[in-house]
């Protein structure tokens, strides 16, 4: 007997003690894809024939496949299973993970049971044991396909079982191996002339017959179903696509219409309506025979396909994730009619569950169904059905180009009970659109992100939980946040003795990876800004669906907007699209928009209160502490006590007291209003048509220079020098550069190599850039005294690993984030990535480097 | 809180994790001056002889003693610690940590170490021995006591709070942030000095108390050894304190999280969470007491949670949600209310300790623990585990959402939670000009977002009707006012 099992599904043995089930199981599964009462019970008891422990073990057995179900894996239960209540909560399960159920019966005479289980030892239950489940396995066997298996296979003899042949075979839908391209086609509903225009737009010769249909060299169609109803020409479009599958060059899955029109056919009561009288009225002219072979033809069709490597799902109203690949009524209900809440509407039409804004596959869904005015793509879905028979378009979907291509509707065949575009289209229709939401799940817990740059970056569960208060309560609308930088770790620690930083440490890990040149970017002192410009609101609407009028953000490294007043923030924006579009960059760039890094100045206008609250307030305690001290020693003093050493060395430190508030000052200044603010730009991130991560420094400069000379009073130019390391001269010159730079009391700066990425000889990403920051600047950070002998010293041994594992696993979200968004990935692709970012920054890391 | 003692063990934990690594705070001043004849007799009580620099070695640095004046009717000795700060970060790395803490002027540790030199150098003096002069530590004498920086959450009217009370003429001068920049005002440093007749004992036991207290800095360890100590050196005058609970709860301040580091790290990053304390303010308890605070009395906090409970009920919803459940005050009715389930969310993880320990969740029955859970989810993400229950209380949440959020708030609430009935309060911005104490325009939590009048709420209630099905009803809370309405508005959808 050939037994062909669906992979996945559901596989229960039936048979009494005896029957040898376990042998079966042995001769034709997995060890690890049979799960057996004796094993579970073993499992719970120490006892495999512990009949005590028989309720724990079935829950236990039940456990496990439904994990495996979960998965889904191919899952074969060995029990005796020969009462009807044994089986019926292995149906549910079956039934719960949308996988079907199938019996394998070994209906052996009752004597060899007997006689396998007397030469068994561990078996010491009596005769009438067996003879009761012989009886109730009889009793089954008819029931078996009623009670839900969708397939039974009985056994009798031994001989049957010794030759049984186990095949499996995968579920229908699962067409991966038909690989495109494909021409996807919407709902076309007995529109015939649309559809042949539409095949002609394709490529497709539709011959003079009308159905007669022959592709362009290596595509296919695939129809997402509804060819019937309301149109004025169903018969013809049936034949149409008859014909197409049939010869092999298109591939179908049924409408909801079809289906109802499948059971007009079968003799079963339907309502006429919904444009079903037009597809009969149309029928009725034609032969029986025809007739008959559209309804063979329908009932023959497969809820939904999956194509293309397992890329594609093709359904009539679309797939949710958890039923893909699986067999179950309710995932043809869901592949016919969509989720419904059960609730209807205005125009008494069902509320639909909108499944997509929560799909999460990485496989392409490509339905119909819904009517809608133009197809988007929504987290990796996309409908295209435009309305055709009630005037809108026919549209089709090149696959994989991802292109629409759609022709009008000739007439308006059906008046629509909804109206297919909002009553007035600049109205609120826009703003009643619900806004774009992004699931807990897509941030919540432990997760592992893959990057393009550098292998998977793994967040652990508290970074994510920091970052979801953080984000939630201060961050900006997520659309926005598309990037966010990474950290950056310091030079390594120099071994000068007045220095804790200094450029040779950043240019010799440079040499040492192969770098050849590098570029030295003076470090502005002000606050990590992102901005994100547009052209205008149409981009902002098109490219980040941001329909609030907003044309741009410039938010902080956490994500926090720069500006509570939305004018202040568009006046900014102003200033920077201004300043790109008489660079040239949107057209240079062939874009619509713009991610610039900068640096927004002063420092005070953002850190305000952390300077005034951590520095200036360090500032008046010590001011404050030294001079008390050194009047109470000068007293000591003049008592003719010993305390003169200690009264020099306090007076040395109310000296660096005053240069330490003189470090922060120079970073603060007054800002009243835009104009007080500098912005300093050293990076285009990213545009339409592509991450610039490819490009070098000398181009991101080159660019922001551009920038800047269109509005150099706002705009800030960041110097640079670029240096060849094997070059001393050159080393010499950028050092004595740094050295005057922050003598002067500037920040530092930052080492990078001149390719935006590099790896060293063994693939490995190296640091994006190292900052070499200067001794005054330090003394914010450090300290006051931190140049004192004795503190220099201890914080030489300051750890670097840390920081820079994480600045390399930032660097590497950051860019994954734009690269997911130039894409036009999903939003919650992007936004995992930017929230990684902020995840790991809650790491604990000595803040000082 | 504080540094170990001398005769302790010096334990991990109990090393304060970060101070000044270069810092002004390495150099502590306190000097004790006795007045009147026999000045000098100061030498006898506090074991150090006027003529010598004494030094003494601390687990954390050293501490020096002197006399900058020793005349017959004035005699003062001057304790100065000198702290090794870059040994103590050492010494406690491997925590969470902000960069405020290393560069910051940690006050509690200036503080905490000045309790701990007290203790250390003067430990028979605080005692109450005085072996060559019993008398004298039995006496009260004239003393006067200057520390020139003093961190003082509170300011200098919190110091006369604490200090006048025991008896001391205080001046506390406050010290401004920056004279360059005299717009910044004051920093939280004040000068102190103090004068009063008392034992010197007792002094030096308010002083070890009270410093510490009136930094009121985060404290990551405090175990039961500081409750001892504070029942110790407090006895005689604490009990009697007018600001007693002040007292013993800044010097017993929790803050055991294992969230709350990583995400106060997060905030510092931006160096506008100059406030660390944004944390539990504006999201547990901070919350409630500064609009306590402001709203004069904790009377319409109770008023709002009668009002909620009761629309709760009125709604004959079973199971619930506390969206922002926070610290759990509506929490703790609702369990005891009989409903099937209850069901907190907040996005604060601290704010879900809290309130796990308030409703002692550890110690309830099987059958009551199985009806309360709490979630951490955040209103801006879709969270379907919030979908079935009937009602949702968003109880002083939306404020504190920046207003282009809302929508998604709206939506996930209304559109995919969408519970029978959705209850919502927020402060009616009307009512503020009846706050005298509350600037004109000023909201009355830092962190709300915005306040909104009675129409601009029942415009957003409309607006959310129509989008999502529901009908709504609003209802004043508080005291009702003819002009401006009530403190609070609440609006109670159903669909």
């Amino acid at each position: 007997m050939k037994i062909d099992l669906p992979d996945p599904s559901l596989v229960v043995l039936i048979g009494a003690s005896g029957s040898g089930k376990s042998s079966f199981g042995r001769a034709h599964f997995l060890p690890t894809e049979v799960i057996s009462s004796d094993f579970c019970r073993g499992l719970v008891s120490d006892d495999q024939n512990d009949q005590a422990a028989t309720q724990d073990a079935f829950d236990v057995l039940r456990f496990i496949a439904g994990r495996r179900l979960a998965q889904p894996r191919f899952t074969v239960i060995d029990a005796t299973n020969v009462q009807r209540e044994s089986r019926k909560p292995l149906v549910e399960l079956a039934r719960q993970h949308d996988l079907l159920p199938v019996a394998i019966v070994l209906d052996l005479p009752e004597s060899v049971c007997q006689a396998r289980n007397r030469d068994r030892s561990d078996r010491d239950f009596g005769p009438h044991v067996i003879r009761n489940q012989s009886a109730q396995l009889r009793k089954s066997i008819k029931g078996l396909q009623r009670e839900g298996f969708r397939r039974v296979f009985v056994l009798r003899t031994e001989e049957e079982v010794a030759e049984a042949e186990v095949t499996r075979s995968s579920l229908w839908s699962d067409r991966s191996l038909e690989r495109g391209p494909f021409d996807l086609i919407g709902d076309v509903h007995g529109c015939h002339a649309e559809l042949v225009e539409l095949l002609g737009d394709l490529g497709y010769e539709v011959a003079a017959d009308g159905f007669t249909v022959t592709p362009p060299e290596g595509r296919r169609a695939v129809f997402v179903g509804d060819f019937v109803d309301r149109g004025p020409a169903t018969p013809a479009v049936l034949r149409l696509v008859m014909a197409m599958v049939r010869a092999g060059t298109a591939l179908a899955v049924p409408g909801n219409h079809d289906v109802k029109l499948v059971r007009k056919l079968g003799g079963r009561d339907v309502r006429i309506a919904h444009g079903l009288a037009e597809t009969l009225a149309q029928l009725a002219a034609e032969p029986p025979a025809f007739v008959e072979e559209v309804r063979e033809f329908l009932h023959g069709l497969v809820s939904h396909l999956i194509l293309d490597g397992g890329d594609l799902l093709v359904a009539h109203a679309g797939m949710k994730e958890q039923y893909q690949g699986r067999s179950s009524p309710r995932v043809r209900d869901f592949a016919l009619y969509g989720e419904t809440t059960g609730e209807i509407d205005e125009f008494g039409l069902p509320v639909r569950l909108p499944w997509a804004d929560s799909y999460r596959g990485r496989r392409a869904v490509v339905y119909g169904h819904t009517p809608v005015p133009t197809p988007t793509w929504v987290n990796n879905t996309i409908d295209i059905d435009t309305g055709c028979v009630f005037g809108g378009r026919l549209t089709a979907l090149r696959w994989p180009e991802r292109e629409l291509v759609s022709v009008a509707a000739r007439e308006t065949y059906y008046e629509p009970v909804k109206p297919l575009l909002p009553a007035e289209p600049e109205g609120p229709a826009i703003e009643d659109r619900p806004p774009f939401v992004l699931d807990l799940a897509d941030v919540a817990g432990k997760r592992i992100i893959e990057t393009r740059l550098t292998h998977s970056v793994t967040i652990r569960e508290e970074q994510s939980t920091a970052a979801i208060e953080v984000m939630s309560r201060f961050a900006m609308d997520p659309r926005w946040l598309v990037y966010l930088p990474p950290t950056m770790a310091p030079t390594a620690t120099s071994s000068r003795p007045d220095r804790l930083e200094h450029p040779d440490e950043a240019f010799a890990d440079y040499a040492g990876s192969g770098v050849e040149t590098v570029v030295c970017e003076e470090k502005h002192m002000g606050s990590r800004a992102i901005v994100v410009v547009c052209r205008d609101g149409d981009v902002a609407q098109e490219r980040f669906g941001v329909d609030t009028g907003e044309t741009g953000a410039v938010y902080t490294r956490t994500g926090r907007p720069f500006f509570d007043d939305p004018q202040r923030n568009e006046a900014i924006l102003a200033k920077v699209r201004a300043a790109a579009e008489s660079a040239g960059l949107f057209d240079e760039l062939e874009t619509g928009w713009l991610v610039l890094d900068c640096e927004l100045l002063p420092w005070s206008a953002k850190a305000g209160d952390l300077i005034r609250s951590q520095y200036a307030a360090v500032g008046a305690a010590g001011q404050a502490g030294l001079a008390a001290t050194s009047s109470i020693l000068e007293q000591a003093l003049a008592r003719g006590l010993e305390v003169g050493p200690l009264l020099e060395r306090t007076v040395e430190r109310a000296g660096h007291v005053d240069r330490y508030r003189d470090a922060y000052r120079r970073y603060v200044w007054p800002v009243a209003g835009l104009e007080d603010l500098r912005l300093a730009p050293f990076h285009v991130l990213a545009a339409e048509s592509g991450v610039f991560a490819d490009r070098d420094h000398a181009w991101h400069l080159d660019r922001c220079d551009r920038l800047v000379a269109a509005d150099p009073d706002w705009l800030r130019r960041t110097e640079r020098r670029f240096v060849q390391l094997a070059d001393p001269a050159a080393v010499a010159e950028a050092v004595a550069w740094w050295e005057a730079m922050t003598a002067a009391g500037g920040e530092g700066m930052v080492v990078k190599p001149l390719s935006f990425t590099v790896r060293d000889d063994r693939g490995s990403l190296r640091q994006p850039g190292i900052k070499c920051r200067g001794g005054e600047y330090l003394r914010i950070i450090y300290g006051p005294e931190y140049l004192a002998a004795s503190q220099i010293e201890r914080l030489r041994s300051r750890n670097l690993g840390r920081k820079r594992g994480l600045a390399l696993r930032e660097f590497a979200l950051g860019i994954e984030a734009l690269e997911r968004f130039v894409r036009r990935e999903p939003l919650y692709r992007v936004h995992e990535c930017a929230f990684a970012v902020l995840a790991l920054e809650s790491e604990a890391v000595d803040p000082r480097l | 809180m504080h540094p170990p003692e001398p005769a302790a063990e010096a334990r991990r934990s109990d090393t304060p994790r970060a101070t000044s690594a270069g810092g002004i705070v390495d150099r502590l001043l306190l000097t004790l001056t006795l007045t009147g004849p026999g000045a000098t007799d100061l030498g006898y009580l506090l074991h150090k002889h006027p003529d010598r620099v004494q030094e003494f070695s601390l687990p954390f640095g050293k501490a020096q003693v002197f006399y900058p004046e020793a005349e017959p009717e004035r005699c003062t000795a001057a304790l100065m610690l000198e702290i090794d700060p870059v040994g103590l970060v050492r010494r406690g790395a491997g925590g969470g940590f902000a960069l405020a803490e290393y560069v910051n002027d940690r006050p509690y540790v200036a503080s905490s170490f000045l309790a701990v030199g007290i203790v250390s150098v003067f430990k028979s003096a605080l005692a109450g021995n005085c072996k060559p002069r019993p008398e004298l530590a039995a006496t009260a004498l004239p003393f006067e006591v200057e520390v020139p920086v003093v961190p003082a959450r509170g300011g200098a009217d919190l110091v006369r709070r604490l200090l006048e009370p025991l008896g001391y003429a205080v001046d506390a001068t406050p010290i401004p942030l920056d004279p360059q920049y005299p717009e910044w005002g004051n920093s939280r440093y004040v000068a102190l000095k103090l004068a009063g007749t008392v034992r010197l004992a007792e002094l030096l036991s308010h002083l070890y108390v009270l410093l510490p207290v009136l930094d009121d800095e985060k404290h990551y360890w405090v175990d039961d050894t500081e409750i001892e100590k504070l029942m110790r050196r407090g006895e005689g005058w604490l009990p009697d304190h007018p600001e007693r609970e002040l007292i013993v709860k800044r010097y017993l301040k929790h803050q055991a999280s294992l969230y709350a580091p990583a995400t106060a790290q997060l905030q510092a990053l931006d160096a506008e969470g100059a406030d660390d304390d944004a944390v539990d303010e504006s999201t547990a308890d901070g919350v409630e007491a500064a609009e306590a605070n402001l709203e004069g009395s904790v009377l319409l906090r109770d008023q709002r949670l009668d009002a909620v409970e009761a629309a709760v009920k009125a709604s004959g919803a079973r199971r619930v949600l506390d969206l922002g459940c926070g610290p759990g005050a509506l929490l703790r009715r609702l369990i005891r209310g009989g409903y099937e389930s209850v069901v907190g969310v907040d996005v604060s993880i601290r704010a879900l300790e809290l309130a796990a320990r308030r409703l002692k969740l550890d110690l309830l029955p099987d059958e009551q623990r199985a009806r309360i859970t709490l979630l951490h989810g955040a209103l801006t993400y879709r969270d379907e585990r919030l979908a079935g229950y009937d009602a949702a209380v968003l109880q002083e949440v939306i404020e504190h959402l920046d207003e282009p959020r809302l929508a998604v708030a709206e939506q996930n609430v209304f559109g995919t939670a969408r519970p029978g009935t959705v209850i919502v309060t927020t402060p009616n911005a009307e009512y503020n000009v009846m706050w005298p104490s509350l600037p004109a325009g000023a909201f009355r939590h830092r962190d709300h977002r915005f306040e909104w009048t009675r129409e601009e709420f029942q415009a957003w209630g409309a607006r959310v009707c129509e989008r999502h099905g529901y009908r709504v009803d609003y209802r004043p809370i508080g005291p009702l006012d003819e002009t401006v309405g009530s403190p609070t508005q609440m609006a109670v959808f159903t669909r």
